[in-house]
């Protein structure tokens, strides 16, 4: 595998020396390459944890919603002149945003956000790990997938391919990344360097002359990707239009992929988690504005859209989606939290997103409406949603390759 | 290059390209004098120099006997001194709690809700964390003097921009009062101060910080200095890959204060005895009853039991599914949702006293689901009390899937990412055979061809912990404390007791090998080489940087 995947790359900065290309004839080789002015980037957030969508995505209409979880709801949205903090932020009449998402509420009535629902793997495993796992091998149910979707969905290589043309915030890279094609995991984009320029020779070519092909092949990437980013991560980074990114990791990671999104670098990926959604324990304080979940949804809203002000026009090349392994119980339970369930939701934002509509049929809480009478039960393949961005907002036609045996059925969301 | 001659072998015509046309087999056997190499790169935290001739006198059979009790191994009385400053490690929880109070825990003693320490220096610092808390909440509290009021203008500059040892030497030749002014009103000096100060500084400024951090240095600097001093290298690399196994997180509520003694009395002491012993530890310990959420899952309470203004509470099936899934049978082990769910009806009661306050396992009777219980087709009848749970630890800790799994894991860890199939099948056999007796699997793996071949010789790939502890005993370091390569094995992607998942880290190798993770690991090496890394010197063997970062040092 891993031989392969240094022969498949055919980097033009290998041929003009890469430590040694200005960064201005960087930028045009991809240019070059691109078959329109700017590549089509897509931005991918995982929850890791199983988020519970219920609380998330509220059904505010659904009467079984409140009477599952007695003590762990979102109250229903109030007329216009009740100014109550804690209660659901009306969508369509019967779904509403938790509160702690009202910095996305904007995003959602200028169109440019849509919600599906009772989205997810249908893969009945209700374990983190392998649910993770699937989602990101993008083959649920089966286990040696050996790469990870996002990495099938980069489009074959061309003559010429960014060093950074796929991008994971964080110190490992995730399975949904992992692959054939070259992608680097990046913690921060200041520290992403051999601090010392002589030994970073001596290990490029330490690596460049290694015997394991997997340590080679990555050093290579990894001084590839090295040199692609030193102009840039000189640069004091100021956030355009005040955008106001949340003290913390998950902020950190969207800033920095604005960051490179902007630098013009060719990347066409990115990936980010944010951690902490397995509320199995006092889920919500005694407000539903309060508490634990409510907190991290505050951390995730605002991140989302710090990120979208940021971006500004940028937005137009971009779609954000995100995800999480599956969705947690209907009912509320012993111990005011949540157990693991099924389906979830999905959010996906972008200049060419169709949004402003929650997406899914929606199946209802009732008892015999239940995912194993306990779950809600699932209506969307999250494949449909991802194999749908793939297709029609990167443009990647070979959906067979990054989803195999599966036909994802577009929604409309592009 | 040093790291040549410190490790015969790399580069050698012998490890030359090995051209592998299916899968491993694991069959051809390394040169009888790499087996001492491969002995003390798998089962130790890396050779230190002159360990290879050491093992070598002793003789390779009667040395690794040894590691496998670790009790026989004198201790390494540097280690032993170095741990003494470290007096967490040796409390019990509740003393944890008392000795080194969360400014919650210091507010209730202010209070009178609990009771003050005896030691009076300890009293006034629980004053004063309250004091700090109060402020920090807009409370009116007497505000701190100025930095400006309290020192003239010429010692403002010596302790901020003096050399080390001028800050130190001025800083010693203060009264206590004064010092004590100066750790509390000048962080930056505090910081400064810290890396070039005598154990007992460093304990005074850790608890000037807070308290209640330093329960989580001392569990890092207890780790890593065993990682490094220790003779029991076998018990220290095994006490990892078991706490990983039974992974807890530190940064979980009260699990900050339960995790010293979870490692210490649940994890470290059964890893090379019985694994049902191990299991029904963490089973019972607050750690995991805490982080998995047991202690508060309970059954179905008869009506007039339950007092109106109580919490609705019930079953949480958090343990239960991680149980079966992550600590014995596996995910593919052949349990379904109906065992989960079975299982936590089990183990509702098992619980916590005062779990804030460092309390211990407790079985509550009332809060048990009595009911009768089928889990994985074994009935447990109506009644059973506490043994449901220890009923359920029987069935899981015999059970074939167990066996298999937990020689799996061991030789991933060990062996290979991929291990063959048939060492997992001989090590289950060896389980099963003698009640999950870790130490005779243990020796099932090192007796095997597989352990000694050449497919498994130097092809794995370290973790950060592994990189960062073997590269120190490589240049045979001196650690005066180890805070910051705790924090340059979180740099390389192993944050230490902070995994939040119930997973643990993975036991791939290839796992972390990444872009960001190589970078991390260059960094470190040249860092370490150059000694930039407070707290660490390099001993008499020195080890270039370029060495310590290269792709053969990754591997081991």
């Amino acid at each position: 595998m891993t031989n392969r995947r240094i022969f498949l790359r055919n980097s033009a900065l290998a041929m003009v020396g890469a430590g040694a290309a200005p960064l201005w004839l960087q930028r045009a080789l991809y240019a070059a390459d691109a078959p329109s002015p700017r590549k089509k980037i897509l931005v991918a957030i995982f929850q890791r944890g199983a988020a519970d969508g219920l609380n998330v995505v509220v059904p505010h209409g659904e009467k079984a919603y409140y009477s599952l979880r007695p003590t762990l709801s979102v109250p229903r949205p109030t007329s216009s002149g009740d100014k109550r903090d804690d209660a659901a932020i009306d969508l369509d009449g019967f779904f509403g945003l938790h509160p702690s998402l009202a910095p996305l509420k904007p995003l959602f009535d200028q169109d440019h956000l849509a919600i599906v629902d009772a989205v997810g793997s249908p893969d009945p495993t209700r374990s983190h790990f392998d649910a993770q796992d699937y989602m990101e091998s993008g083959t649920p149910g089966l286990k040696a997938t050996a790469s990870g979707w996002m990495n099938r969905a980069l489009p074959p290589a061309e003559r010429k391919v960014s060093p950074v043309r796929a991008v994971a915030l964080g110190p490992v890279l995730p399975r949904a990344m992992s692959g054939e094609r070259p992608a680097i995991a990046l913690q921060t984009l200041a520290g992403f360097q051999v601090r010392d320029a002589k030994a970073a020779r001596e290990f490029e070519n330490l690596y460049a002359a290694s015997e394991d092909p997997v340590l080679g092949g990555v050093g290579r990437e990894t001084f590839e990707a090295v040199a692609m980013l030193q102009a840039i991560q000189k640069q004091t980074y100021v956030p355009a239009a005040g955008a106001d990114y949340p003290r913390g990791r998950f902020g950190d990671s969207l800033r920095q992929i604005a960051q490179l999104i902007k630098a013009d670098v060719g990347m066409e990926m990115a990936f980010a988690d944010i951690g902490g959604w397995d509320h199995h324990v006092n889920e919500m304080g005694q407000r539903a504005s309060e508490g634990q979940l409510p907190n991290l949804l505050r951390e995730f809203g605002q991140a989302l859209a710090a990120f979208w002000q940021d971006m500004g026009d940028r937005m137009a090349d971009v779609a954000l989606v995100t995800m999480s392994e599956f969705g947690r119980t209907a009912r509320e339970n012993g111990n005011r939290g949540t157990d693991h369930g099924h389906a979830n939701c999905m959010f996906a934002m972008g200049g060419g997103i169709h949004g402003g509509k929650v997406y899914g049929r929606w199946p209802g809480l009732q008892p015999e409406q239940l995912y194993e009478s306990r779950d809600l039960a699932l209506t969307t393949d999250f494949r449909d949603v991802l194999g749908e961005l793939v297709a029609r907002h990167l443009g990647n036609p070979s959906l067979t390759d990054v989803f195999p045996a599966y036909a994802p059925k577009f929604l409309g969301l592009v | 290059m040093a790291v040549l001659c410190l490790m015969p072998g790399w580069g050698s015509a012998k490890s030359a390209k090995k051209v592998v046309p299916k899968g491993p087999s694991f069959s051809k056997q390394i040169a009888p004098d790499q087996r001492v190499w491969q002995a003390l790169d798998r089962l130790t935290f890396g050779p230190r120099p002159g360990d290879a001739e050491r093992v070598n006198a002793l003789g390779l059979k009667k040395w690794i006997d040894l590691q496998l009790h670790p009790a026989r191994i004198p201790e390494n009385p540097t280690l032993e001194a170095k741990l003494k400053t470290l007096d967490t490690l040796g409390m019990t929880s509740d003393e944890l709690v008392s000795n080194y109070p969360s400014p919650q825990v210091a507010k209730l003693m202010v209070n009178g809700q609990l009771p003050m320490p005896t030691d009076p220096d300890r009293q006034m610092l629980v004053r004063k964390i309250v004091d700090r808390l109060d402020r920090a909440q807009g409370q009116p509290v007497q505000t701190p003097p100025a930095p400006a009021d309290l020192f003239t203008p010429a010692e403002l500059r010596t302790l901020r921009a003096g050399t080390p040892q001028q800050r130190l030497a001025f800083f010693d030749a203060l009264p206590v009062e004064r010092q004590d002014q100066v750790l509390e009103t000048l962080p930056g000096v505090r910081q400064a101060l810290y890396d070039n100060a005598p154990p007992e500084l460093r304990r005074r400024i850790d608890l000037s910080a807070g308290p209640a951090q330093v329960v989580v240095r001392d569990l890092m600097e207890g780790k890593l200095l065993r990682a490094i001093y220790s003779g029991r290298q076998l018990e220290e690399v095994l006490t990892d890959f078991w706490f990983n196994h039974f992974n807890v997180y530190l940064d979980k509520g009260a699990d900050h204060y339960l995790v010293t003694e979870y490692e210490r009395d649940a994890i470290r002491p059964h890893v090379l005895g019985k694994f049902r012993d191990l299991l029904e530890a963490t089973a019972k310990s607050p750690a995991m009853l805490f982080y998995l959420d047991n202690w508060q899952s309970v059954g179905p309470a008869p009506a007039p039991a339950r007092a109106a203004n109580q919490a609705r509470r019930g079953l949480n099936e958090n343990y239960g599914r991680e149980l079966m899934e992550l600590h014995t049978l596996g995910v593919d082990g052949g349990y379904t949702q109906k065992d989960v769910t079975e299982v936590a009806r089990c183990f509702t009661g098992w619980t916590i006293l005062q779990p804030q306050r460092g309390g211990d396992f407790v079985f509550n009777p009332r809060a048990h689901d009595n009911g009768e219980k089928v889990v994985l087709g074994v009935k447990i009848p109506a009644g059973g009390g506490m043994s449901d749970g220890e009923k359920v630890l029987d069935i899981l800790a015999r059970h074939p899937s167990t066996a298999h799994f937990i020689s799996r894991e061991l030789a991933q860890r060990f062996v290979a990412d991929a291990p063959p199939a048939a060492l997992v099948d001989r090590m289950a056999q060896t389980f099963l055979k003698t009640g999950g007796d870790l130490r005779e699997v243990m020796k099932t793996m090192l007796a095997s061809k597989e352990f000694w071949s050449v497919d498994a010789y130097r092809t794995k790939m370290k973790s950060p912990l592994d990189l960062v502890v073997s590269a120190v005993r490589a240049e045979d370091g001196q650690v005066d404390y180890a805070l910051n390569l705790a924090n340059q094995v979180a740099q390389l992607g192993e944050p230490l007791y902070r995994k939040q998942e119930p997973t643990g880290y993975s036991n791939l190798g290839k796992e972390w090998v990444n872009t960001a993770g190589l970078l991390a690991r260059m960094n470190f090496a040249l860092q370490l080489a150059d000694n930039r890394i407070p707290g660490v010197k390099a001993g008499t063997t020195k080890v270039a940087g370029i060495d310590l970062g290269s792709p053969e040092f990754q591997k081991h």
